[in-house]
């Protein structure tokens, strides 16, 4: 029996089968969306960085949210694990530390949704070397 | 469905399996098993990346690190390190010639960096057996939109629009031949897919048909409800078993779904395609000569006029395409015949394949606007070459086939 039976039919499974690649998609121009980084190094695995970054990318999912979750090394905030850096378009990164899955649906839906900061900001006290 | 939250692109081009690619998969795969992240990481097997030099090629996603010359052993150290501890292993990544650093983006590497591509648009991001990624990536729209929104004329018009012409070698434009074919009456008539690919050391058409088949598909079948033909034949060389599989699988895979078959989108239109081999000679990839060995007589050319237009396939009106000229149809259809236009020319506007195939210090497929003036070309060669380590300056440019 065929699945697609009309244009509707083609229209509504793509919908459904764009989050197979959206993985993908996304991944090719980060810059346009919000990009979350999850410090995954020993310290912040043994603090649960790794359910942090489960969290994310299920609750981006569900809502529907485009953007790139990643995981990068540690951050050197080893006292305030799991830490993630959250970058919006165009704005400056910002990182919070000891993040639980309270705190990660916090910043979701105050600080990613709404621009307004949230408790657990770990103050940018670093300049990187180009 | 499980949700994954990185996933592994191999290539599963021809060059990069013939360098232990399978190996490299299954590798991944059992070091995915090891560490617990199966449900976590998905492994896709993608068509060639293009740049087979370098291969074979592994590419993280979504933090798209693009690892080269990637060998079966290597898998558990990328698993470890990358995805488990989130580091990039350093020694596998690109490294820049010009400036000495690894490059793990391949978005920053000279050899993408000026590259534009339209055919290409799939190969080394979706998995070829899989329609459902096909479709996820607007696949097969360009059919619904044609059969359910346009009259054939108009699908006509905006082939011709775009300036899209014949990548088999003729340059002929591409709209003016299906209107020609459309406009010979017949109760029968035929679409057939030239993929002899006989030039020596060419391999676009190859690589499109392994690394996303069903784009091919979809532009037969496009080209069926413009001309008024329900059967489309590819002609392949018997040399080509990846793409041969990968083609039988996508035209399963059509059928199953209901893109291929009878009544397409509801919409009474039927349209099917099969298979047809070649021994591999070169002339047969000349039109006539592959409808004369399609009909099971010798592999000859035959003096045009007629034209396959109004005598072809068993003497019916048949439009013979080249498979990068039909990977080009859906874009133009979705996007409007504008989105091949990036040069100010008038003819030739879209962009080419250049293969590099051979005995240069890289090689791999390049995309280029077809109508990039000359002076650029070769200043933009230059670029690729010299970062691709060459050590003599790009001197020559050959625009036909080596044929
Ligand atoms: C000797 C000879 C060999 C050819 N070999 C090929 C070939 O391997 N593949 C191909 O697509 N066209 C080949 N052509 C061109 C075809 O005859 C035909 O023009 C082309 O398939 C039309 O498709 P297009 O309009 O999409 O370019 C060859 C022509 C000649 C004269
Ligand atoms: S075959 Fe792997 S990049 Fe071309």
């Amino acid at each position: 029996m065929a699945k697609v039976k009309t244009l509707d039919d083609l229209r509504k499974m793509k919908d459904q089968l764009k989050s197979k690649i959206s993985l993908r998609e996304n991944g090719e121009n980060p810059e346009s969306m919000v990009q979350i980084k999850v410090s995954m190094s020993t310290c912040g695995i043994a603090s649960g960085a790794k359910e942090i970054m489960g969290f994310f990318v299920d609750e981006f999912d569900n809502q529907g949210l485009d953007a790139v979750v990643t995981q990068t090394g540690c951050m050197g905030y080893c006292y305030a694990e799991p830490t993630i850096e959250v970058t919006k378009p165009g704005e400056k990164p910002l990182v919070f530390g000891n993040v639980t899955t309270d705190k990660a649906m916090e910043i979701i839906e105050k600080y990613i949704k709404e621009g307004e900061l949230v408790d657990g900001i770990i103050p940018d006290s670093y300049e990187t070397i180009e | 469905m499980g949700k994954f939250k990185s996933h592994i692109l191999v290539c599963g081009g021809t060059g990069c399996r013939a360098s232990r690619g399978e190996e490299i998969v299954e590798n991944l795969q059992a070091a995915l098993q090891e560490n617990g992240l199966h449900k976590e990481v998905q492994v896709v097997r993608t068509g060639c990346f293009g740049f087979c030099e370098k291969g074979p090629v592994v590419k993280m996603v979504p933090d798209n690190t693009f690892y080269v010359h990637v060998e079966p052993e290597d898998a558990s150290e990328l698993v470890l390190e990358h995805m488990v501890k989130g580091r990039k292993v350093e020694r596998l990544l690109y490294l820049d010639p010009e400036t000495k650093e690894r490059i793990s983006d391949s978005k920053h590497m000279g050899f993408y960096k000026k590259q534009y591509r339209i055919a290409l648009r799939n190969c080394g991001f979706i998995n070829p057996e899989n329609i459902d990624e096909y479709i996820a990536r607007d696949g097969y729209a360009a059919l619904g939109k044609a059969l359910v929104d346009m009259q054939p004329d108009a699908v006509i018009q905006m082939i011709k629009a775009s300036g899209l012409r014949g990548r088999g070698g003729g340059g002929f434009p591409t709209g003016l031949k299906w209107e020609l074919t459309r406009k010979s009456v017949a109760d029968q008539k035929y679409v057939v897919c030239n993929a002899d690919e006989g030039d020596p050391g060419a391999f676009m058409d190859r690589s499109i048909l392994e690394g996303d088949p069903h784009s091919v598909l979809e532009a037969m079948a496009i080209c069926g409800y413009c001309i008024g033909a329900d059967t489309g034949l590819i002609y392949i060389r018997a040399e080509y078993p990846l793409a041969i599989q990968r083609l039988k699988t996508a035209i399963d895979q059509a059928r199953d779904y209901g893109v291929l078959g009878n009544d397409i989108f509801g919409t009474g239109f039927n349209f099917d395609v099969e298979i047809r081999y070649g021994a591999g000679a070169f002339v047969c990839g000349e039109e006539t000569a592959l409808i004369h060995s399609m009909e099971g007589l010798r592999g000859e050319p035959t003096v045009k006029p007629p034209f396959p237009a109004e005598r072809g396939y068993k003497d019916k009106p048949t439009n013979v395409n080249n498979v990068e000229t039909l990977a080009n149809i859906a874009p133009i259809l979705l996007k409007g015949s504008e989105c091949s236009v990036r040069s100010v020319m008038k003819r030739a506007k879209e962009p080419r394949f250049l293969p590099w195939p051979g005995r240069s210090t890289m090689w791999g497929l390049l995309r280029y606007p077809w109508a990039l003036p000359c002076a650029k070309l070769f200043l933009i060669l230059a670029e690729v070459s010299k970062a691709a380590k060459s050590s003599r300056p790009c001197r020559r440019v050959d625009l036909r086939g080596a044929a």
